[in-house]
């Protein structure tokens, strides 16, 4: 049983290297407790306790896909500079936490719905690392086919709305997503991702109304990353607790650097939202690229700043220290683990850049739907 | 699903889609006609492509299909039919769709417990309830974007804009989500919205209150648009839309709800590609649609005593145009006059006399003439806003000018 979680979890490894990885990861179910690094801060509502349930497969897992999402945005970093990604490529690392935790503590039903940085929310909900560098790439085997783009990850089955552009314009469809789920009475919730930027746009306010108002399970979560682009986020918001932002809707702010608080959290809204209607979770989180591949991220910033985060708060190095100090591995395991992920991100995008280039032929299918 | 011809496989050629297949019955195959316009290639979900309008792959066994543009009274003659106003028959569609099928929901500002500002919704709440008729508060972009987001999850929202105009608050929403999810998704997700509501030029309702969206809207790729102009296709394409895979924009027209006509008893769909022939004739081509195939229909009143025979098509289909029926109409005639409420910049007309010069060039004896609303902010005054729209004498005018 415990296998085939991790298999299902894992989509994106091949198989003989998850059966060689099984090794690695304990089959060891019995409850480990993890105290969170800060305690919750709570809006209009109780916060949830700091100790959370997880365990050695829990744990060992969460290092696995963390390593492996911030490989994958380093190579995506490298494919960039190479000119083999065009256009725009915002990069999650650094905020990968708010990924894992979301992931472990809902399942394929509840939907997911984010902007632009979208590369490893969209592993977590089951995408391939094929899919990924593909789309990146403009081939045919990407995920939306070459026609999206690194802004525009989609997968139906996974519940995971996508990955869009237009900065604010993905929370009402998240609230529409969240009217459908109670429409059809599908005991599962909406979690609408955006950014601290986000968090000033209109259409934000006008669907928390709706969704407070129609009692929709929605859940806002704010991955504060404490830049909109290049604007910090107190010279652009009067008020920058954007847990309280939503005045009569609870909300709840989070170590986002902390993969079992954002875990916690995430599991607290979605008994919330069943039953009373929408809450918005601030994820205190950081990124450490630029906005973009554009961006060199240190015109508005400082790098003892950067560096300062990668030391202190880094959410693969709390993982790798828990580990470490429950005795679940050995570094030097770790360190395999940590070359096998570079290898096999190595091979996808060796696999990825041998598929062909979308023809224009298709540019005009999937155009419409008879 | 089987009367759609369908594609053999990925590696078909690109090929002009044939909506309505009475058509191919009743006329000749299009491939008489130049197919330099873009048409839609409909690509089947398990990536097969078919060649039909939506509304064909599903209902095909079960539909009478009246709406053919060849037929010339559209309407019911004898005594089988119920006689209503445009909204009303708006709301028959509409709550027809509704009784079909669990997904449809209405939202919009007071379509609900209010019955609708222009009582399309009248009624609809009552029967319905509160989860499937929505009272939205006033925030257009906000609850477009949820009927977008609850779409792509399979619900068959109809979103009402109290006015089209204010629909401009959610351009954003219509634009980038509603028409290019489908795409940007690689066809994962379908967005099988109507986004309907009234416009036009009213009684002096301002500058605001009397936009033409049609213009600003036809650019946006993935979108259908259609407008509405009797009882008759009003209650067709409102069901079609509500049938259809595709973003379907409804236009309705402020002065048309209250426009009496007999419509048939037994349920039918009108074709949302297709033309509609209003009047034929040998003399010229008028093409118009909503408010303004009054206003031919008046002059060509005129024009008929004063020994003219024109052909008066309200092309319904603003967004693919019906280049089918307005073509064997400019082969006959050789001459087209488009009569349109929409601004002359940048509107429908200017992007229909773009495609009959480029498609129907040697057929025509004459250049195309468009006759459109003056560029100005609708003004208050009602002489001053009678003079911006076009009236009856202008068309007299100016068929007797092509005709020369």
């Amino acid at each position: 049983m415990a296998l085939l979680r991790l298999s299902s979890r894992c989509t994106g490894i091949s198989r003989p290297l998850s059966a060689a990885f099984s090794r690695f990861i304990s089959t060891d179910t019995t409850p480990i407790t993890i105290e969170t690094s800060l305690p919750f801060t709570a809006h209009l509502c109780d916060p949830p306790s700091r100790s959370v349930e997880s365990s050695s497969q829990e744990l060992l897992t969460f290092f696995r896909t963390m390593a492996l999402m911030r490989r994958m945005e380093i190579a995506a970093d490298s494919l960039y500079k190479a000119k083999l990604i065009r256009g725009f490529c915002h990069l999650y690392d650094g905020q990968e936490a708010v990924a894992i935790g979301m992931e472990a503590a809902i399942t394929k039903k509840d939907a997911i719905i984010t902007a632009y940085r979208d590369h490893c929310i969209f592993l977590g909900r089951g995408g391939s690392l094929h899919e990924v560098f593909s789309e990146l790439m403009g081939r045919e085997d990407g995920c939306s086919k070459g026609k999206g783009g690194s802004m525009h990850f989609y997968k139906k089955e996974s519940s995971f709305y996508g990955g869009h552009g237009i900065v604010g314009a993905q929370v009402p469809l998240g609230c529409g997503i969240a009217f459908a789920q109670k429409y059809t009475k599908d005991e599962a919730v909406t979690f609408a991702l955006y950014g601290d930027g986000a968090a000033n746009q209109g259409q934000l306010f006008e669907a928390l109304n709706i969704s407070a108002l129609w009692d929709l399970p929605a859940i806002l979560v704010c991955e504060n990353n404490h830049y909109g682009m290049g604007t910090a986020e107190w010279r652009a918001a009067k008020s920058p607790s954007y847990y309280k932002r939503g005045d009569y809707v609870p909300g709840l702010k989070v170590d986002g650097m902390d993969a079992f608080a954002v875990k916690q959290a995430c599991k607290f809204a979605k008994e919330h939202a069943l039953k009373n209607g929408p809450i918005i979770l601030e994820m205190d989180t950081y990124r450490y690229h630029g906005h973009s591949m554009s961006d060199p991220g240190s015109t508005y910033r400082t790098r003892d700043e950067i560096s300062g985060v990668r030391q202190e708060r880094d959410p693969i190095e709390r993982i790798k220290k828990l580990v470490l100090s429950h005795d679940l591995a050995t570094e030097k395991e770790l360190k395999d683990m940590e070359k096998e992920i570079r290898k096999e991100v190595d091979d996808a995008i060796a696999k990825a850049k041998v598929n062909i280039t979308v023809i224009l032929l298709l540019a005009y299918s999937t155009f419409t739907n008879g | 699903m089987s009367a759609i011809i369908r594609g053999a496989g990925a590696a078909t050629a690109l090929s002009t889609f044939n909506p309505v297949d009475s058509k191919k019955l009743a006329a000749p195959s299009r491939t008489n006609l130049p197919a330099r316009s873009k048409r839609y290639i409909v690509a089947g979900s398990d990536a097969s492509k078919s060649f039909g309008s939506g509304l064909r792959v599903r209902h095909s066994q079960k539909l009478i299909a009246n709406a053919v543009a060849t037929k010339a009274d559209t309407s019911v003659t004898t005594g089988t039919g119920h006689e209503l106003l445009l909204y009303e028959a708006l709301q028959e569609g509409l709550e027809e769709e509704m009784d079909r099928d669990p997904h449809v929901c209405v939202m919009g500002e007071d379509v609900g417990h209010y019955g609708g500002s222009y009582k399309v919704t009248k009624g609809l709440a009552d029967k319905f309830g509160d989860l499937r008729v929505l009272d939205t508060p006033i925030c257009e972009n906000a609850f477009t974007g949820m009927g977008i987001g609850a779409a792509m999850t399979g619900l068959r929202p109809v979103i009402e804009g109290m006015n089209m105009g204010f629909l401009l608050l959610a351009f954003n929403q219509i634009s980038n989500n509603c028409g290019m999810l489908h795409y940007t998704s690689g066809g994962q997700f379908t967005i099988p919205v109507v986004i309907r509501g009234p416009g036009g030029v009213g009684r002096q309702l301002g500058a605001e209150h009397s936009q033409r969206l049609e213009s600003y809207f036809q650019s946006i790729p993935g979108i259908q648009m259609v407008a509405c102009s009797t009882p008759y296709n009003a209650k067709g394409l409102m069901k079609a839309a509500i049938r259809s895979e595709n973003p379907v924009i409804l236009f309705e027209h402020v002065l048309l709800y209250n426009l009496k006509e007999k419509i048939p008893d037994e349920e039918y769909i009108c074709n949302l590609e297709e033309a509609e022939m209003v009047r034929p004739g040998e003399h010229i081509t008028i093409l118009t649609y909503s408010r303004m195939r009054y206003h031919v229909m008046q002059a060509a009143k005129t024009l008929v005593n004063k020994g003219y025979d024109p052909e008066v098509i309200d092309i319904r289909s603003l967004k693919p145009f019906d280049l089918y029926t307005i073509g064997n109409s400019v082969k006959k005639t050789h001459r087209v006059l488009i009569v349109e409420e929409c601004m002359r910049t940048g509107g429908i007309g200017a992007s229909l006399t773009a495609a009959i010069n480029e498609n129907f060039h040697d057929y025509l004896d004459a250049p195309v003439m468009c006759l459109s609303s003056q560029d100005v902010p609708t003004p208050y005054a009602g002489t001053l806003e009678e003079w911006t729209v076009v009236q009856p004498a202008q068309i007299v005018t100016a068929v007797e000018q092509l005709c020369q």
